[in-house]
């Protein structure tokens, strides 16, 4: 048996628990009305297709792809806001690490507000800062960057609902299978309970894995405060009694 | 009582929402921090086998194109290996990444990929798949990443004797899963979240 979730060439993914994630259609957020699927999904062992995946490697990285303060800052200038550590883990459902899983990120500024041509929120840019960034997991699934804080904002759904501040992750594990996408969000934020894309998910357990705790031994003082966020990923079944060629 | 089964739960998805091309292709929204965008080209150099360009759309149900989507792709090479650490058949073509990341067009949401006809792969029992392309799609206001399956209609003979395709119980719903082949090369593979056409996606 591996101690990490490298790929085997006998590693078949144990299946999606469907009852924990979130459906597909959750009318009160309503963009899932009109864009969930209705028809069962169609279920089957995974093949080579799902259990191999792209591989990153760590020399794609520049320098501040880790550094939302300053990645997209000028020289000598830095992102405004609450300058903070996202560290974590990557593992999977056994407990192994996932080595050399890319993370990306993107997030709204501290004013809650993105980069982007379609966002109409009132809050400014700031000109320092881009809002995405990316790394890759270490041999012991550990990752961290540095960024600010977002803001909550707006968004059009009910007359006035607004986000909780949030991270975005896109995660890729060592199998397409394991490809996710998933948000953080922050230790005591009172938008949390309030927010309906948080309320897709279908117990407090859930939220709470997707809640960042302050953590104050990774925390740099009279620099940034720290958040840890673990990353599960599903698991990869490894046994030596495991024989592809009599059966599924 | 017995002894506790530890393992940990998935992580639970949320909503890639409205502004996933700021984080997975930055440069496509003009934030140029990488110097490019991850998944733009599956190619670094001559590639083996047949060239082709896919091209689809994904629509809701009430027929609107989506303008917000990602959609990734991964195939193997035309010999049917993957370029993956867990490729354990032999060593994928070189110039050949096997991913594609697209964000669609800017106006029209149409997503476009420049790859090779993929070889086949081999079911767990040895039978050999027809060729095919797993495809996964991300968009606000949708809480799971969607799989399916790209296939082509050029392929009848390896359709018909294909271990899922023949599971299907709906057989009606298996255009769904073909990519038309529309020029010598080129193919259209239109997404359908939801609807009479609805797409068949897949728990995997």
């Amino acid at each position: 048996m591996s101690l990490t979730n490298k790929p085997t060439a006998n590693g078949g993914f144990v299946p999606r628990d469907r009852a924990w994630q979130p459906d597909a259609l959750t009318p009160q957020y309503k963009t899932s009305v009109k864009r969930s699927p209705h028809a069962a999904l169609l279920s089957f062992p995974s093949t080579l297709s799902e259990e191999t995946s792209p591989v990153f490697g760590h020399s794609m990285l520049g320098a501040l792809d880790n550094d939302l303060i300053h990645n997209f800052a000028a020289d000598g200038q830095s992102a405004i806001g609450p300058r903070i550590i996202v560290h974590g883990r990557v593992l999977d459902e056994m407990g192994r690490p996932v080595p050399g899983a890319l993370l990306e990120f993107w997030q709204a500024n501290a004013g809650g507000r993105y980069r982007h041509k379609k966002e109409s929120y009132l809050a400014p840019l700031d000109p320092n800062f881009g809002g995405c960034g990316r790394t890759i997991t270490g041999d012991d699934g550990s990752y961290e960057f540095r960024t600010i804080q977002p803001g909550p904002y707006p968004w059009p759904n009910g007359m006035n609902d607004w986000r909780p501040a949030h991270i975005h992750f896109s995660v890729f594990g060592n199998g397409f299978a394991q490809r996710l996408i998933t948000q953080m969000y922050f230790e005591g934020d009172p938008h949390i309970r309030l927010c309906p894309i948080v309320g897709v998910l279908k117990s407090q357990d859930a939220i709470d894995a997707l809640t960042a705790p302050l953590d104050m031994h990774r925390t740099v003082p009279m620099d940034s405060r720290a958040f840890k966020f673990d990353i599960v990923l599903r698991g990869r079944r490894q046994t030596y009694f495991e024989n592809r060629k009599e059966g599924m | 009582m017995v002894q506790k089964i530890d393992y940990l739960r998935e992580s639970p998805s949320q909503t890639a929402g409205p502004y996933v091309h700021i984080g997975c292709t930055p440069n496509f929204t003009g934030i140029d921090i990488y110097g490019g965008d991850l998944g733009t080209s599956m190619k670094t150099g001559p590639v083996q086998g047949q060239e082709i360009t896919i091209k689809g759309t994904v629509f809701d149900g009430t027929g609107t194109p989506l303008k917000d989507a990602m959609i990734e792709i991964w195939q193997p090479d035309a010999a049917g290996l993957f370029p993956s650490e867990n490729e354990t058949r032999g060593t994928a073509d070189p110039n050949f990444t096997g991913w594609g990341r697209s964000p669609g067009d800017m106006n029209t949401g149409e997503f476009t990929f420049e790859t090779v006809k993929p070889g086949g792969v081999p079911w767990p029992d040895g039978r050999i798949q027809a060729p095919h392309i797993t495809a996964w799609i991300v968009a606000r206001g949708i809480n799971l990443g969607l799989h399916t399956r790209i296939y082509f209609d050029d392929e009848p003979d390896a359709n018909a004797a294909d271990p899922i395709l023949t599971r299907i119980e709906h057989q009606n719903r298996i255009p769904t899963l073909l990519a038309k082949k529309t020029d010598q090369g080129a193919y259209q593979f239109d997404i359908h979240l939801q609807g009479p056409n609805e797409t068949i996606f897949f728990d995997i």
